[in-house]
C-alpha cells in the first residue's frame, strides 16, 4: 500500500519513509537542461527565419541567448538557495506565494509537456520522411515515443538521466562534425552563405520581422531551466545546478551559432522557414550519405532526449502540486520500489498523447513558447522580491550572481518583446492561453486554496522576511 | 495566530478536482486549436509568372530547391506565404490588458495568501 504525506518529499510504505533519491551530479544536471534543449537545434529554432528571415533568425539567436544568460543567472541564485523538488514553483512558493506557485508548476508542466508533444511530432515525421512509404502515418511513432519514454522515467530518474547523457552528446557531436565537414572557414565550396542571405532578402520583412522571430528565437535554448527540477534528487544543488546550467547555457550557444551558420548557408530562408527538420536538411545538401545519415539519427535522438528530460520535469512539477495539496493530493505519491513520482508520470501521458495526435508542430512549439515566456516574466520579478525580502548578507546563498538588477530588467524587457512577436501571427492562441490560465487562478484562490496547509508551504530555515 | 486546519478532502472531491483540471487543460489547449485561433497567420500572396526570376530567386537557390524536389510551380506556395504584419490595435490592447490584469491579480492574490503563510510559520515559534 502507498500512502501520500503531504508536504515532504516522502511516501511511507509498510512503515518505512521512502523519499526521491540523491544520485545525480553536475553532468546529470548538464544532460537534463542541454537534453531538453537541444532539440531546438534541430526544429523549431528555423520558424523564426519564416517570421523574420535568416538574418532575423541569427539576431534573435543572439539576443534570445542574452534572456536565457539572465535566466540562468537569476535562476543559479534562487535554485542554489531553495532547493527542492518543483525547482521555480519551489521558489515561488516561498518568496511570492500560494497562487503564484501554483500558475509556476502549470506553466512548467504545460511547457514541458507541449515540448514532449512536438518532439514526439518531430521523431514521427522525421521517420516517415525518411521511409518514404506511401500512406505511412506518424501516429504509431508519435504513441511509441511517448509511452516507452513514461516506461523508462517510471522506472527510475538516474536511468533516464544516464540515457539522456548518452544520446545527448551523441546529438551535439553530429552537430560538430556537420560544421568542420563542410569547410566552414571557405565560402563557396559548399556553403554559399553570400548568395542565400543577400541585402535583398536578408530581412524581408524589415525590423519588425526581427521582433517577430523573437517567438521561434526562443525555441533555440527553451527548458534550460529545467536542471532546477532536479534539485532534490542532486547530490550538491548549490554546487551542481549552477555548474550544470551555466555549463548548459554555453554548450548551447556553440551549437546554436554552428547550426544557423550551416543551415543559413545552405538553403533558402523560405524554405529554411518551414522545414520540420533544417538539419537533416542540410546534411542532405552536403551530399553526403554519410553526414545525411548522421543527421537523420542525430534528429531522433535530440528529439528522444528532449522528451525524455520533459517528462522527467514535468511529473515532477506535478507530483510537487499533489504533495502541497494545490492539487489532489493522490498525486504526490512516490514509488515503493523506483522511487519516482510514477502517478504523476502516468497522469500526464494520456495528455501529451492527446495532443501530439490533434496538433501539429508549430501549434504545439507556440504552447510551450508561450508557458515558457510566461514562466520568465515571472523569474525577472521573482528575484527582485527575493532580494529585497532577504537581501545579501541574510540567508545563505549557494550562488550570489553579478550585475543585479540588470539580468532582471533585460529578462523582464526581452519578455515584453516576446509577447508583442507572439501577438504578431500568434495572437489569438496567446489569449485563449493567458484566459486559462486566469480562469484556472480563480478556481485555486477561491476553492482550492482552502485545502493548503498555510504555514506547511514554507519550509526554509530563513528568517520572517522584510516587510512581513 | 490559530494554526489553520484545512479540511480533509474526500475521494470523490478529489476525483472531481481531477476532471476539473483535466477538461481545464483540454479547453485550453484544444479548444484553440479547434476553432481555428492557434497557428501562424499567413497568406499566400500569388503570382501569375511562376518563374524562379518572378519568386526572387538567384540561380544558387533555384538549384537548391531543385536538389531539394521543387519546381517553380512546387515552390511557389511555400515562398509566397508570407506573415503581414499589421499592428490590429484593439487585439494588442485586449492582450496588453488580459495580461497586465492577469499578472496583477496573480500578485496581489498571492501576497494575500503569503502573509497567511508568514503569520502562521513565524507566529508559531
Amino acid at each position: 500500500m502507498t500512502v501520500a504525506l503531504e508536504n515532504t518529499t516522502t511516501t511511507t510504505i509498510h512503515g518505512d519513509r521512502v523519499s526521491l533519491l540523491r544520485v545525480l551530479g553536475p553532468a546529470h544536471v548538464w544532460a537534463l537542461g542541454v537534453g531538453i534543449v537541444l532539440v531546438g537545434e534541430f526544429t523549431g529554432w528555423n520558424f523564426s527565419a519564416d517570421k523574420g528571415g535568416a538574418l532575423a533568425a541569427l539576431i534573435v539567436c543572439w539576443v534570445v541567448g542574452l534572456l536565457y544568460t539572465s535566466v540562468a543567472m537569476i535562476d543559479s541564485e534562487v535554485t542554489s538557495t531553495v532547493a527542492a523538488a518543483g525547482g521555480q514553483y519551489a521558489q515561488a512558493k516561498h518568496i511570492v506565494g500560494p497562487l503564484m506557485a501554483f500558475n509556476v508548476a502549470l506553466f512548467l508542466v504545460f511547457a514541458y509537456t507541449m515540448l514532449e508533444v512536438s518532439d514526439a511530432i518531430l521523431l514521427g515525421d522525421t521517420i516517415v520522411a525518411k521511409a518514404g512509404v506511401e500512406g505511412l502515418t506518424h501516429n504509431s511513432f508519435i504513441a511509441a515515443t511517448i509511452v516507452v519514454l513514461a516506461w523508462l522515467n517510471y522506472r527510475g530518474v538516474l536511468m533516464t538521466l544516464n540515457v539522456n547523457f548518452v544520446i545527448t552528446a551523441i546529438a551535439y557531436v553530429s552537430i560538430v562534425i556537420l560544421f568542420f565537414s563542410v569547410s566552414p572557414w571557405t565560402q563557396g565550396a559548399v556553403l554559399k552563405l553570400n548568395e542565400l542571405v543577400t541585402p535583398g532578402n536578408a530581412l524581408p520583412y524589415g525590423w519588425i520581422g526581427v521582433i517577430a522571430a523573437f517567438q521561434f528565437g526562443i525555441w533555440y535554448y527553451l527548458g534550460i531551466e529545467g536542471t532546477t527540477q532536479a534539485a532534490e534528487e542532486v547530490r550538491s544543488p548549490a554546487r551542481s545546478l549552477p555548474y550544470g546550467t551555466m555549463a548548459g547555457m554555453i554548450t548551447l550557444l556553440i551549437a546554436a551559432a554552428m547550426t544557423w551558420y550551416v543551415c543559413a548557408s545552405l538553403m533558402p530562408w523560405e524554405y529554411l522557414g518551414i522545414t520540420y527538420y533544417p538539419l537533416w536538411d542540410a546534411g542532405k545538401l552536403t551530399g553526403s550519405p554519410l553526414l545525411e545519415n548522421l543527421l537523420f539519427i542525430a534528429t531522433l535522438l535530440a528529439a528522444l532526449a528532449s522528451a525524455n528530460g520533459c517528462i522527467n520535469d514535468a511529473a515532477r512539477a506535478w507530483f510537487s502540486l499533489g504533495r502541497d495539496r494545490y492539487l489532489p493530493s493522490w498525486f504526490s505519491a512516490v514509488h515503493p520500489k523506483y522511487r519516482t513520482p510514477y502517478r504523476s508520470i502516468l497522469f500526464l501521458l494520456p495528455i501529451a498523447l492527446a495532443f501530439a495526435f490533434i496538433a501539429d508542430l508549430n501549434q504545439a512549439i507556440t504552447f510551450s513558447i508561450l508557458s515558457g515566456v510566461l514562466q520568465y516574466t515571472f523569474m525577472s520579478i521573482n528575484i527582485m522580491m527575493f532580494r529585497k525580502k532577504w537581501p545579501l548578507g541574510s540567508i545563505r546563498r549557494g550562488y550570489t550572481h553579478p550585475f543585479h538588477p540588470l539580468p532582471a530588467i533585460v529578462l523582464f524587457c526581452l519578455c515584453v518583446v516576446t509577447f508583442f512577436a507572439i501577438f504578431l501571427g500568434f495572437g489569438s492562441q496567446l489569449i485563449a492561453m493567458v484566459a486559462f490560465y486566469f480562469l484556472i487562478s480563480l478556481w485555486f484562490h477561491f476553492y482550492r486554496y482552502k485545502f493548503v496547509r498555510r504555514g506547511d508551504q514554507f519550509t526554509m530555515p530563513w528568517p520572517k522576511p522584510q516587510g512581513y | 495566530m490559530s494554526r489553520y486546519t484545512p479540511p480533509e478532502q474526500s475521494k470523490a472531491g478529489q476525483v472531481f478536482d481531477i476532471a476539473v483540471v483535466v477538461v481545464a487543460i483540454f479547453v485550453a489547449l484544444w479548444l484553440p486549436l479547434k476553432l481555428g485561433l492557434a497557428g501562424a497567420a499567413k497568406s499566400i500572396d500569388a503570382l501569375d509568372a511562376k518563374t524562379w526570376e518572378a519568386l526572387g530567386q538567384n540561380p544558387t537557390m533555384a538549384s537548391i530547391w531543385e536538389k531539394l524536389g521543387y519546381t517553380p510551380e512546387t515552390a511557389h506556395d511555400v515562398i509566397q506565404n508570407r506573415f503581414h504584419y499589421i499592428i490590429d490595435w484593439p487585439t494588442l490592447i485586449i492582450m496588453a490588458a488580459v495580461l497586465i490584469g492577469y499578472f496583477v491579480f496573480l500578485f496581489r492574490a498571492s501576497d494575500r495568501e503569503y502573509r497567511d503563510v508568514i503569520n502562521e510559520k513565524f507566529d508559531d515559534k
